[in-house]
């Protein structure tokens, strides 16, 4: 409910109301069921009417410190009292502390003789002295309807009935009165519900395909608001819980923290963080492929953090699994010793859906863990429909998510449509969806996996090759190569291979580098030799030309010498030669 | 009926004086004068004065006659009005 309605309320003064006490009912009803006013709980024999109401003087001695009266048309106090030991009550001391009143009403149409006008006085005088004897506060009147089979003055019980509501009223106790479902649309077989007109709940115990579920719906609530859907409920050893299921909000608190997997290579893939706390990761595929390792090791390295774990296993026992993950060097038993792991198996076919929403849900309550496990959610197929399935998932990771709770599904996939539908179903609800494949190639099977969606963070999109061996879970990057995908001892070959290839390469290498360093000294030995070659070649074009040069000089000295002396005229040829 | 004599211990279950209250203790001591002359005690228990002792004897409706002996217990309720079921009902005249 939102605050702005609570003040709303508040301000036209809202229906008193009383807990229940009773898990899950108060929820429903938003707040209780309406105080010092009858209730009506009706259904057929066997749906838990008894048990309800019961619980709610139980509930309301123990923990509300309001005393009860209950009137027991049916059983006897001692039969009643036994009856409800097993669920832990203690009605003998309740009695001791005057917390509690039974009183057996005996109604036996054989020992009984009706002549002329009576009323009812009788029974109001016992429940008047029952509620003032210890202060009650809530009264039970179950099953009042059994004064008519005791009794034949139909007109007399009717008018006294409705003496008895105004009484009880009267009195301002909060009262129940149970009543067998009746013939077709009417609620109860007498016609109850006429005069109890605040507050009518209809029990329900219904088998489709084999399971049984109880549930339960307020049909009506004069002056409040209520849920109006069919809740199931559980009976067990701790009393009745009824569970909201459908939450309509989607306000979550949401954590950008992340937690780890357990497998190092897959967070990597995660963008090297994991998954985010309290989100939903479901890990499908077929059968074989490690779906139950990889939720073992989540779990392992959860309590490993000393963080608590559930794991809801709906296929293997406990045993079996810790026995079997000990093969892949995952030790839980030391967790489970310690306390920070649960295991909680059951078989699908054990009960319904939603019955097992609200077991899980109980448990989960109780034990508050950080991280839960349920393996596989595929078997629940068996009690349900795909869309029941997927009804009840929703609603269970609705709650996780609100608990911030971690949760891992896994889910068997196999070549059948149906299955196909409900990976598809879920996966549209989970955060994180890891996927594990057989990849079938050269005689052997390996194992593929890859992230098929991830919300909120960076992810691999590689097929990584998921191995397990002895020592743990470990991905590999699988060989992408001209011959496509290899995995396993494909791989290996490759490697192999490879590591070949580089001892050739590096040997062809060696081989080149020589040889190159052999041309070089050979080309550097080829400079030289003709650098020398030059080197003569300019020598010997030198000293031609110097000789030439020579050659000219004298030449020419030796013309002048001539000329000079064909002259005779020394000084004449100086002047000139100076000219 | 066998003749023999039998006290019957009756227990008369009113609340307070009303008029079927009246009425039945009324008709109760016609009866048993007419026909266990001698052989009968009647309680009348008010509850109005002690509620307590309505669990004891089971009474649920008001006027309520318990015959407590002999064995086994009968009970009549209402004002007593129709002498031959009372009578029967007390086993006093045979069904």
């Amino acid at each position: 409910m939102t605050k702005s309605h609570k003040k709303q309320q508040l301000n036209i003064k809202a229906l008193p109301k009383t807990l229940t006490g009773i898990s899950g009912l108060d929820e429903i009803t938003d707040g209780g069921l309406p105080k010092g006013r009858p209730t009506l709980i009706c259904g057929e024999a066997g749906c838990g009417k008894t048990l309800m109401s019961l619980e709610f003087i139980v509930r309301g001695a123990t923990t509300y410190n309001e005393p009860g009266v209950f009137m027991a048309f049916e059983e006897k106090t001692e039969e009643l009292a036994m009856n409800v030991s097993s669920l832990g009550f203690d009605l003998q001391k309740l009695q001791e502390q005057n917390k509690v009143k039974l009183d057996h009403v005996h109604i036996d149409r054989s020992e009984i003789e009706e002549t002329g006008e009576y009323d009812l006085e009788g029974l109001f005088i016992r429940l008047g002295y029952a509620i003032n004897s210890i202060g009650a506060k809530r009264v039970v009147l179950d099953t009042l309807e059994n004064l008519f089979s005791g009794l034949s003055d139909q007109a007399i019980l009717r008018a006294e009935l409705r003496r008895l509501f105004t009484f009880l009223k009267d009195k301002g106790v909060t009262a129940i009165i149970t009543g067998e479902k009746g013939e077709g649309a009417s609620l109860t077989r007498q016609g109850l519900e006429e005069y109890v007109s605040d507050c009518v709940i209809l029990l329900d115990h219904r088998v489709i395909n084999q399971i049984s579920t109880r549930r339960l719906r307020v049909v009506k609530y004069r002056g409040s608001q209520h849920g109006t859907n069919e809740y199931p409920f559980l009976i067990d050893e701790d009393g009745i819980s009824v569970l909201p299921v459908t939450s309509l909000k989607l306000e979550k608190e949401v954590s950008s923290k992340r937690i780890p997997s357990g497998i190092p290579a897959l967070d990597e893939m995660l963008g090297g963080h994991g998954f985010f706390k309290g989100s939903s990761i479901l890990v499908s595929g077929t059968a074989g492929t490690g779906k139950t390792s990889i939720a073992a090791y989540f779990a392992n390295e959860t309590c490993r953090q000393k963080k608590k774990c559930m794991y809801f296993a709906f296929e293997e026992s406990p045993k079996q699994i810790i026995r079997n993950m000990q093969s892949i060097n995952v030790n839980l038993k030391q967790y489970v010793d310690n306390g920070l792991l649960i295991f909680h198996a059951s078989r699908p076919t054990l009960y319904g859906l939603e019955m097992h929403l609200v077991a899980i849900y109980k448990l989960i309550k109780q034990f508050k863990p950080d991280a839960v496990i349920l393996d596989p959610i595929t078997n629940l197929i068996t009690v349900g429909s795909v869309s029941e399935v997927k009804s009840m998932l929703v609603r269970l990771i609705d709650f996780l998510q609100e608990e911030q709770i971690t949760v891992m599904f896994t889910a068997l996939s196999l070549n059948t449509v149906v299955s196909e539908q409900t990976d598809e179903g879920v996966s549209s609800l989970v955060d994180a969806w890891l996927l594990v494949r057989d990849i079938e190639s050269n005689g052997e099977r390996n194992r593929g996996m890859y992230i098929m969606k991830s919300r909120g963070m960076k992810h691999s999109n590689q097929v990584r090759e998921f191995i397990i061996t002895d020592k743990g879970l470990d991905l590999v990057d699988v060989y992408l190569g001209p011959e496509g995908v290899l995995t396993g001892s494909a791989r290996e070959a490759q490697k192999l291979k490879e590591k070949t290839g580089v001892a050739l390469r590096d040997f062809a290498l060696t081989r080149k580098d020589k040889e190159i360093i052999r041309k070089r000294k050979m080309l550097e030995a080829k400079i030289s030799s003709l650098q020398a070659e030059f080197e003569s070649t300019e020598e010997e074009l030198n000293k031609i030309y110097i000789e030439e040069d020579l050659k000219q000089q004298i030449i020419e000295k030796n013309r002048e010498e001539i000329t000079k002396m064909r002259r005779g005229h020394e000084t004449e040829t100086k002047v000139r030669s100076k000219k | 009926m066998e003749k023999e004599v039998i006290n019957y211990e009756l227990r008369l279950y009113i609340a307070g004086k009303t008029a079927k209250s009246v009425t039945a203790l009324a008709n109760l001591k016609k009866y048993c004068e007419e026909h266990l002359k001698g052989q009968y005690t009647i309680e009348v228990i008010d509850l109005l004065v002690k509620p307590q002792l309505a669990e004891g004897d089971q009474i649920f409706a008001i006027p309520t006659l318990v015959r407590k002996v002999p064995e086994p217990i009968r009970k009549i309720i209402g004002d007593l009005s129709n002498e031959e079921k009372v009578l029967v009902g007390l086993n006093i005249r045979p069904r």
